[in-house]
C-alpha cells in the first residue's frame, strides 16, 4: 500500500542563517516505510533534481541510539506513543495528509543546520556527576553486593533514557528534569551508587540548570518520551537534590556528621 | 596473487596457556604514574572497545584525545546490542569454567583463531562483569539479589549477563559515564563530530591522525604517541545491514592503505533473526536478539504451497527443522548453521510472510508454558519494536525473521598485544580480527570490546610506550602531516567535483546487491570473480558518475557518506579476493564448493589453518597475502557439529 503526502520542512543553512518551511509532495510513500526512510526517498529525489538534502541526523535506526529525532506535527518523534523517529512508521499517516517537521526546539540545543541539533548540553550534566567512580581494576566480585531484584528493575526503568532531547524539546520550558532525573535515579537507587549519591544530585541539578528551563510540572516529557521513562524520577531527584542541599548546610555546622550520615 | 613467504608472528608468550597472559603481564614494561601525562593516545572510535580503552586509559593518568563521528560518544552503535554479555562466573553451577569458555568461542569460530586471545578472553570475562556490576550497570537480577544469566547459542551452559533486551545500551553507557569523568577531570578531551579520515605515518610508526570537523568542515591533524582504532566493523559494504546508518570501515581501510594488514575479511556473519525485508526503500535491517531462541521456536510449513496464516496451520504440518536436524543444540545452534539452515529452507520454497522471505520464530508454546508476562519481562522491548516494524502482533502471531549481514570477524591484523603491524597502531574491538575466528558466538562481541578496552590494551600499551620516555609526540606541522592534510583535502575536492548523475546510496545499493549476491552466506569460485569484476566497475562509476552537492566547509551528510562509501568498494574488492583465495568453508565463510553431505561447512585444516593478513597492493591490484600460521594445543580442531 502506498500513500500520497505533503511535507513541510525547517530548512535552516547554518546556526546563524535564517530559516524557513519548504514545502514537497510526496508520491507514493511505502506503508512499510520508517519516517526516516521516507526522508531518504525525499532526499534521494533532492539531490537527483541538484538541490541540497535535508540535513537530519540518525544512526542506529531501530531506536536505541537517541541520535536521530525530529517534532512531527508539534510533538517531538510524532503521534505514536513511546517510539523514537525512525521507529515511526508511514502506516500511521494517510494519503492527503500534510505533515509539518521541524527540529528540537530549545534555547539549549542550538540548530546546526536544517533538523540538526547540538545536544552536547546533556553530556555536560552527565559529565557534571552521572556516574560512579569505579575506576578499572577496582572491582570487588559482582555477586558480593545483592541487590533486590525490584531495585535493580527501577534502575534499568530509569537508565532505560536513550538521550534523545524529546523531553526538553516538548517541554514549554525547555527543561531537562526527565533526562537528568533518569540518571540521578538510575544511580541513586542502587547500592553501588550510594557514596556519590548526595554529591551527584546536588552537581548535576546545579549543572543543568546552568543550561535548560526550569520544570513546572506540565508532564509533556513523559509523554513523549520513546524509553517511557516515568515522571515519578522526578520527583525522586527534587527529594534527593534537597536532601543534599540540607546535608550542605548542616556540614557547614557540623562537618562531622557528613561522613556518619552518607548513605 | 603474490605471497610473502615470512609468517607473521602472534607475539604471544611462551608458556601453558592458563598462565599466558599472566607471566606476560607480570614481564610487560611499565609507566610510571608521573610519567604518564606525558604521553598523548589517539582513540578513535566511542563504542566499547574504544569508551572503555578512553577511561581507562584517563583514569591511569595518560594525556588522552578521543574522536566519534556522532554527536555524543553515547551513541556508538554498541548501544544496540540487544542479548547479553559473556562470562566464565559460573554463578550457575553448571559446568563453566573459563576454560569452557575458550573451548566454545574456538569451537564456535570454527578453528581458526588464536588460542593465546581467547583464553586471555575468557579470562578477563569475570573481571568485566565485576567492573560493569562496580559501576552501576543495571543486569537483570534473581529475586535474592544475585544476577541473573541465561544461555546463547553455541554454549551447553548459562553464562550470558543481560539487562532485559538492552545489555548493550547500558554497558555503553557504563564506559561513557566512566569516560565522561574523565573528560570532567580533564585527562580525556572529546571531539564529537569529527572523523578521522586519514592515518599518518612517521619514520614507520604510527604518528597520528587527520580529522574533519564535521560541522564546520575544517581538516586537521593530530599527533600522539599511539592511535589507537575502535572504529568497529564493515557490515555497512553490504548497504542492508544490522549496523548503525553511520557505521563505516574508513578508519581502518586508511590505516591498511598507509601499511597495517586487513586480516580475514571474508569472515562475515550473517544473524540468523533479523526482520525481512519489506521493500526497495529499507535503509536498514533490525536484529531480533538471538536469545530469542530460548523460548522461540523456529519453523517453516511442510507444504511449500502453504497459504494458510501461521497460527492456522496443525503441528504436523509444520517443520522445526533445527530442532529436527540438529537435536542437541536445537534452537539455539551458532549463527552461521542457523542462518545458512533458514536459508536452505527459504530457497527450497518453504519461505513465509509476503515476500516468502522469512521463517518464523514462534512463542505459541513458551506463552502458554511460561505465560505472557515472563515473556513480557524478558523481551519486551524486542517484541515492541517487532510490532513497530512489522506491524503484526509478535504475542498472538509468530514473527517472521531472515539472516542479515551482522558482524564482521575480519579486521586490521594484530598481535597478542592488540598492536598492529605498525608500531604503535593499536587496534580494539570489533575493529580488529582477533579472537571470534570465523565465527562469532553470541554475545562475546560485548565480552571481547570491554576485554580490550578495559582490560588488555591499558596493559600492552604502556609495554610500548615505556620506550618512548622522554620522545615528544610527533608535530602535528610537519611535512608528513601537512601531506596527509592536502591528501584529505583533495579528496573531499574530488568528491565534490564529479558531479555526476548518481546519489552516493543508489550507487551504495548497487554494491550491496553485488556482495550479498556473492559473497554472503554462500559463495562460490564463479560469483567471487563476477564480484570482483563487478565491483571494480562500479569503483570506477563511483568515481566519474557520484553526485555530492554542497560544499566542504559545511556540514554536509552526502560528503561524509561519499567519503566511506568510496573505500566500501576497495575493502569489497579484498573481501571477494579472500573469499576466492580460502578455498575451503569454515565458519561464516561458505564455499559452495566445500561442503559435507549434510550441506556443513567443510574445512581444510592441513592448507588453510592460518590468518589471511592481507598488505595492501594498490587501488584496484591484488593484496599481498601474508600467513600467520594457527596451532593448536589445546583445542584440537575437529569437524563441528552441533547434533
Amino acid at each position: 500500500m502506498t500513500i500520497s503526502l505533503t511535507l513541510k520542512v525547517w530548512r535552516q543553512k547554518g546556526p546563524n542563517a535564517a530559516g524557513g518551511f519548504e514545502t514537497y509532495s510526496v508520491p507514493d510513500v511505502n506503508e512499510d516505510m520508517s519516517f526516516l526512510e521516507m526522508l531518504d526517498v525525499v532526499n534521494e529525489d533532492l539531490i537527483t533534481s541538484g538541490k541540497e538534502p535535508i540535513a537530519f541526523d540518525s544512526d542506529c535506526r531501530e531506536g536505541i541510539c537517541g541520535m536521530c529525532g525530529v517534532v512531527i506535527n508539534g510533538r517531538p518523534h510524532g503521534s505514536v506513543a513511546h517510539v523514537t523517529t525512525c521507529q515511526l512508521h508511514m502506516r500511521n499517516f494517510r494519503t492527503g495528509d500534510t505533515i509539518v517537521v521541524e527540529p528540537w526546539r530549545a534555547k539549549s540545543f542550538p540548530i546546526i543546520k536544517d533538523l540538526v541539533v547540538d545536544r552536547t548540553a546533556f553530556d555536560r550534566i552527565i559529565q557534571s556527576g552521572g556516574f560512579i567512580s569505579a575506576s578499572t581494576g577496582s572491582a570487588p566480585d559482582a555477586n558480593a553486593t545483592l541487590v533486590p531484584k525490584a531495585v535493580a528493575d527501577k534502575a534499568m526503568d530509569a537508565a532505560a533514557c536513550i538521550g534523545c532531547g524529546a523531553c526538553v524539546a516538548a517541554c514549554p520550558n525547555g527543561a531537562a528534569q526527565l533526562f537528568t532525573s533518569a540518571k540521578v535515579s538510575h544511580l541513586n537507587v542502587l547500592p553501588q551508587g550510594q557514596p556519590e549519591r548526595w554529591a551527584r544530585v546536588a552537581s548535576m541539578v546545579d549543572t543543568m540548570e546552568e543550561y535548560f528551563g526550569s520544570c513546572t510540572n506540565f508532564g509533556e516529557c513523559e509523554a513523549v518520551c520513546p524509553a517511557s521513562v516515568s515522571i515519578n524520577f522526578i520527583a525522586q531527584m527534587n527529594r534527593d537534590y534537597l536532601r543534599a542541599k540540607f546535608k550542605d548546610r548542616r556540614s557547614l555546622v557540623r562537618a562531622a556528621d557528613v561522613a556518619n550520615d552518607e548513605g | 596473487m603474490t605471497t610473502d613467504t615470512a609468517t607473521l608472528a602472534s607475539n604471544a608468550p611462551d608458556g601453558p596457556l592458563a598462565d599466558k597472559w599472566n607471566t606476560h603481564r607480570a614481564n610487560m614494561k611499565l609507566v610510571a604514574p608521573q610519567n604518564r601525562r606525558k604521553f598523548d593516545i589517539i582513540i578513535v572510535g566511542t563504542g566499547l572497545a574504544g569508551g572503555a580503552a578512553a577511561a581507562t586509559l584517563g583514569e591511569m593518568g595518560y594525556n588522552v584525545k578521543v574522536f566519534c563521528y556522532q554527536d555524543s560518544p553515547r551513541r556508538a552503535h554498541s548501544i544496540a546490542a540487544q542479548g547479553g554479555i559473556n562470562a566464565s562466573k559460573n554463578y550457575k553451577n553448571d559446568g563453566d569454567s573459563d576454560y569452557r569458555l575458550f573451548y566454545d568461542t574456538i569451537k564456535g569460530g570454527d578453528y581458526r583463531a588464536r588460542e593465546s586471545n581467547v583464553y586471555r578472553l575468557a579470562e578477563i570475562s569475570r573481571n568485566i562483569i565485576d567492573q560493569c556490576v562496580a559501576q552501576g550497570v543495571p543486569f537483570a537480577r534473581e529475586y535474592g539479589g544475585l544476577l541473573d544469566t541465561r544461555s546463547f547459542g553455541g554454549a551447553q551452559v548459562s553464562r550470558t549477563f543481560y539487562a532485559r533486551g538492552q545489555t548493550g545500551q547500558q554497558l555503553l553507557l557504563g564506559a561513557y559515564q566512566a569516560l565522561t569523568r574523565q573528560i570532567e577531570v580533564g585527562t580525556v578531551t572529546m571531539y564529537p563530530r569529527t572523523e578521522m579520515l586519514d592515518l599518518v605515518v612517521k619514520d614507520g610508526k604510527a604518528a597520528g591522525i587527520v580529522v574533519r570537523d564535521l560541522v564546520t568542515g575544517e581538516v586537521s591533524s593530530h599527533s600522539a604517541h599511539a592511535v589507537v582504532l575502535g572504529t568497529g566493523g564493515y557490515g555497512n559494504a553490504f548497504f542492508l545491514s544490522t549496523n548503525a546508518k553511520g557505521c563505516n570501515a574508513t578508519a581502518i581501510w586508511r590505516a591498511h592503505r598507509k601499511g597495517a594488514y586487513f586480516a580475514n575479511p571474508c569472515y562475515t556473519q550473517i544473524h540468523p533473526t533479523c526482520i525481512p525485508v519489506s521493500g526497495d526503500h529499507q535503509s536498514k535491517l533490525t536484529l531480533m536478539s538471538e536469545s530469542l531462541r530460548n523460548d522461540g521456536r523456529i519453523w517453516v510449513p511442510k507444504d511449500k504451497n502453504e497459504t494458510r496464516t501461521a497460527n492456522a496451520i496443525p503441528e504436523d504440518e509444520r517443520d522445526y527443522y533445527l530442532e529436527r536436524i540438529y537435536p542437541a543444540f536445537a534452537n539455539l545452534v551458532p549463527r552461521d548453521v542457523a542462518s545458512r539452515a533458514a536459508k536452505r529452507m527459504v530457497d527450497a520454497g518453504h519461505g513465509v510472510g509476503p515476500l516468502k522471505n522469512g521463517v518464523y520464530l514462534d512463542f505459541k508454546s513458551a506463552i502458554e508454558r511460561l505465560g505472557r508476562e515472563t515473556i513480557e519481562q524478558r523481551y519486551g522491548n524486542l517484541f515492541d519494536m517487532y510490532a513497530n516494524i512489522a506491524g503484526e502482533d509478535p504475542y498472538k502471531v509468530p514473527m517472521r525473521i531472515y539472516p542479515a549481514v551482522h558482524y564482521t570477524m575480519g579486521g586490521l591484523w594484530v598481535d597478542y598485544n592488540l598492536m598492529s603491524n605498525l608500531p604503535g597502531l593499536f587496534v580494539i574491538g570489533e575493529a580488529n580480527f582477533s579472537d571470534h575466528g570465523a565465527n562469532r558466538l553470541g554475545a562475546s562481541a560485548l565480552m571481547q570490546g570491554l576485554s580490550d578496552g578495559y582490560f588488555v590494551l591499558p596493559a600492552t600499551l604502556p609495554n610500548y610506550l615505556a620506550g618512548m620516555l622522554g620522545t615528544p609526540a610527533p608535530d602535528p606541522s610537519s611535512a608528513e602531516f601537512k601531506a596527509v592534510e592536502s591528501e584529505v583535502q583533495d579528496r573531499v575536492s574530488k568528491l565534490l567535483s564529479i558531479n555526476g548523475k548518481q546519489t552516493v546510496d543508489a550507487i551504495h545499493r548497487r554494491l550491496g546487491k553485488v556482495l550479498w549476491d556473492n559473497c554472503g552466506m554462500g559463495r562460490n569460485a564463479e560469483g567471487l570473480r563476477t564480484a570482483q569484476k563487478e565491483i571494480a566497475a562500479l569503483r570506477e562509476e563511483f568515481w566519474s558518475d557520484v553526485k555530492v552537492l554542497g560544499s566542504g566547509a559545511d556540514f554536509n551528510q552526502s560528503l561524509e557518506k561519499a567519503g566511506r562509501v568510496a573505500d566500501f568498494f576497495e575493502l569489497g574488492e579484498l573481501l571477494a579476493q579472500d573469499a576466492l583465495d580460502r578455498e575451503e568453508s569454515c565458519g561464516g565463510h561458505f564455499r559452495e564448493e566445500h561442503q559435507t553431505p549434510e550441506g556443513e561447512a567443510l574445512r581444510d585444516d592441513e592448507h588453510f589453518s592460518y590468518v589471511a593478513a592481507w598488505e595492501f597492493g594498490g587501488t584496484g591490484k591484488p593484496g599481498v597475502l601474508h600467513k600467520e600460521q594457527l596451532t593448536f594445543e589445546y583445542a584440537h580442531p575437529t569437524q563441528r557439529s552441533y547434533k
